[in-house]
């Protein structure tokens, strides 16, 4: 006689808590064979914007950790992503309707695309940043910073694979993230959410949205307090009047990417979400 | 004659060998242009110095077919070395024809001859001489191995620094390996057409460089041009907004250098003297006509008065006159536009509340001229404290913490530049990091060279100009089809080609 399972409810991950969606609504989640799995959250425009709040609230404390202590944060994501492995895998098997050889393989490479990340905590400054030699006499040197609050559609495709491969990059240099997970993959995204939450990861640094991304990114796009917009996963929206709402607030923007390589990893993903400050001081012996 | 007052000391006019009217420069040729032409005048004198050819939608088009046969015919074959070479040839130009250089752009900007000749056209010739030794190194320019051009640059520049913002643009573009159309600002065109001259002079294939002059609406016919694919533009946000919206949606490559509103810290244990001096180079340094200029002067209030009284008093010393004068020191307000705009936001100065002090001198009868400002009694809600005014306006704040001096720095849609002035340097690295803005100058202010990546923050724009960083705006990453792990995924809807270009695979793959 098999026991009877206890369903999880899927809820919002803001600030660091799990709300419902402030509206009350949730939509229905489907395996690939149209079998239910569950309600998730529907967010709103109110949800997206107390994420905003949150984000901001957070990303002078992430940005002000050192490069080392948010390279160790990373990595303990990895570690804790790793010990749940098995629950990842089954919950993509049941999402994708994929065999248990490709959602593992989804699971690993995300996994080990938190630890490539975690690794340039502390290096990216080095390789994007650098003394300028001026002909003057000045001691004159350019960091790259974070550029603060960045909305994010994940790629709509994966339910973890592509989540990660956008918010490791833009966490690398400390920005905090809003992100809107994939519409119809969205439960692993709440998963991770409590492994993020479970670990040292502060709270307001990453905020996941479940829901209608072409109800929501619009709000984002618009949003004065976003600095900026990856619309990786927005191929399939009206995405270009989001880059259009963005320029309002000169939102710096990543265009949709399609495929497999899509949000690939790489040094430019990190770079796309950084400023680089350039400090000039003179230098005298008097 | 007290020790302020100076004979006349004109530079001659005699260098420039002008010609009475300009026409587009296409393909390696001056030839005229379709719009209705327009003159280009002295600001200090209101006097016609030539007429300048104005490019319609249909000279946009051929300047952009020119730059594209240039392009796939023979610049992005040539090799980085040769094309390093004719960077070279053009830094060597430039230093060859400085002084008419310098003497064309205060005639025709405004700006007085000592700033022209002795930053703007060095620095021109400095940015071409940076630029032209990465033209065969770009495998180090942080892109990984064999980065590629993105093709025809489209470049809209500002009529404050004309030459220099030409070179900041010009410069890194050919040196990435790409063809450039480009329009200076309709008040400031003419130096731009003595560098097509140097152009031909260094006998850079035709094509390569094409200068198109006219007004707003053909920088909008430029950068909405579908056969360009990259757009640079220094300018406002409220143009680079629009530009942005025009851009989105398409393949191109945007970077954006906008306006400014920089606070100057003054902490109470700065050297004073030296800070004086920075206060006054940052706001009165060009007219004020600087994007990254100190417009708002935060002074700890223990040392306000002292500050504000040794300002008025280098104030008093400035000569404000003849551009061509060695000795002046403010020079004209570029057009009667800008010096309306001036005018009115510095009169709400007034009706909002805050003090006005203006240098004494004397306002020459014609041309455009607005002397040195100083608002004390600013409150951050003003206009004058939140709004570019870009003229010799200073709005001096107070601040008691560096907590709340970093606050109100950063109490701003922009975020191009900032000043620090205190002897502790450990204040200023820890300053330095909270401001958040792209360039911080620390006991200076308003230095610039080539080797230094420029570029703003937030509202102030995105991407930079100079040094390695400048080279990115114009170039991508090799494709590496095939290094990344591929996933196989089962998702149910099948993928969908965008009808738009895709983008190239990235470099630096995880392995």
């Amino acid at each position: 006689m098999s026991r009877l399972a206890v369903p999880k409810t899927y809820k919002l991950f803001i600030g660091g808590a799990f709300p419902r969606s402030e509206s009350g609504r949730t939509y229905e989640v489907r395996g690939a064979d149209g079998a239910f799995l569950a309600n998730a959250a529907k967010a709103s425009r109110k949800d997206a914007r107390d994420a905003v709040v949150a984000a901001r609230g957070a990303v002078g404390g992430w940005a002000a950790a050192t490069a080392y202590n948010r390279g160790q944060v990373l990595y303990r994501i990895a570690e804790l992503l790793e010990g749940r492995r098995a629950q990842f895998i089954a919950e993509i098997e049941e999402a994708e309707g994929a065999t248990r050889a490709v959602a593992s393989a989804q699971v690993d490479e995300a996994i080990d695309r938190w630890v490539w990340y975690a690794g340039w905590a502390d290096k990216f400054a080095q390789v994007a940043g650098g003394a300028n030699p001026v002909a003057g006499p000045y001691f004159n040197i350019s960091v790259p910073e974070p550029t603060g609050v960045v909305a994010i559609v994940a790629p709509q495709d994966t339910s973890l694979l592509g989540l990660v491969s956008t918010v490791a990059p833009a966490l690398v240099a400390g920005n905090a993230v809003v992100v809107v997970a994939s519409e119809h993959h969205p439960l692993s995204a709440i998963s991770l959410a409590e492994v993020l939450a479970t670990s040292d990861v502060p709270k307001g640094v990453v905020n996941v949205l479940t829901g209608s991304p072409a109800e929501i990114a619009p709000w984002l796009a618009a949003h004065a307090d976003v600095n900026a917009l990856d619309l990786v996963g927005a191929g399939d929206l009206d995405w270009v009047d989001l880059e259009i709402a963005a320029a309002d607030t000169l939102k710096r923007v990543l265009r949709p990417e399609r495929g497999p390589d899509a949000a690939a990893p790489a040094l430019d993903r990190i770079a796309a979400f950084t400023e680089t400050k350039t400090v000039w001081h003179t230098k005298s012996l008097r | 004659m007290s020790f302020l007052e100076y004979a006349p000391a004109p530079e001659s006019r005699s260098i420039l060998s002008l010609r009475d009217d300009y026409g587009l420069f296409i393909d390696g040729a001056f030839r005229a242009g379709r719009g209705t032409p327009f003159q280009t005048i002295s600001p200090a004198s209101e006097e016609r110095i030539a007429t300048i050819a104005n490019a319609n939608a249909d000279d946009v088009d051929d300047a952009v077919a020119a730059a594209r046969r240039a392009y796939e015919r023979t610049w992005s074959r040539m090799s980085g070395r040769d094309r390093g070479k004719y960077l070279f040839r053009i830094a060597r130009l430039v230093q060859e024809r400085a002084r008419e250089l310098a003497v064309a752009e205060s005639l025709d900007n405004g700006k007085p001859i000592k700033e022209s000749r002795d930053v703007d056209v060095p620095l021109v010739a400095a940015w071409f001489f940076y630029y032209a030794g990465w033209a065969d190194k770009l495998d180090h320019a942080g892109l990984g191995a064999n980065p590629r051009a993105l093709g025809v640059a489209a470049q809209v520049i500002p009529w404050n620094f004309p030459l220099l913002m030409l070179a900041w643009k010009i410069a890194p573009a050919l040196a990435a390996g790409n063809t450039v159309v480009l329009k200076p600002a309709e008040t400031t065109s003419l130096t731009a057409l003595l560098f097509a001259e140097i152009v031909q002079q260094a006998d850079l294939p035709p094509g390569v460089v094409n200068i198109i002059t006219g007004a707003g609406d053909t920088g909008a016919a430029l950068v909405g041009h579908e056969g360009v694919d990259k757009v640079a533009f220094t300018g406002s946000t409220a143009v680079g907004r629009q530009i942005a919206k025009t851009v989105a949606g398409t393949s191109k490559k945007l970077t954006l250098e906008l306006g400014g509103k920089a606070a100057n810290i003054v902490f109470d244990d700065a050297p004073i003297d030296q800070a004086v001096e920075g206060i006054v180079n940052g706001i009165f340094f060009n007219q004020g006509h600087v994007c990254c200029a100190g417009s708002r002067l935060l002074v700890q209030e223990s040392i306000h008065d002292e500050v504000v009284d040794r300002l008025k008093q280098r104030l008093s010393t400035l000569r404000l006159g003849d551009p061509l004068d060695k000795n002046t020191d403010i020079g004209a307000i570029n057009s009667r536009e800008q010096l309306d705009r001036i005018r009115e936001l510095s009169d709400v100065g007034v009706d909002e509340g805050a003090e006005r002090w203006t240098a004494p001198c004397e306002i020459p009868e014609n041309g455009f001229w607005y002397a040195p400002t100083i608002f004390t009694g600013v409150q951050t809600s003003h206009r004058i404290a939140r709004e570019e005014i870009f003229g010799p306006v200073l709005s001096v704040l107070t601040f008691r913490t560096p907590q709340e001096a970093i606050a109100k720095a950063n109490n701003t849609p922009y975020g191009l530049s900032a000043g620090i002035w205190t002897d502790k340097g450990s204040r200023i690295l820890a300053v330095a990091d909270q401001l958040r803005a792209g360039v911080v100058w620390a006991n200076t202010f308003n230095r610039f060279d080539p080797a230094s990546p420029f570029g703003g923050y937030k509202e102030s724009g995105y991407g930079r100009e100079g040094g390695r960083h400048g080279l990115g705006a114009y170039l991508a990453p090799a494709s590496v089809g095939g290094a990344q792990r591929r996933i196989e995924t089962t998702d149910a809807t099948p993928r969908v080609e965008s009808a738009r270009r895709a983008r190239p695979a990235k470099k630096g793959a995880a392995k």
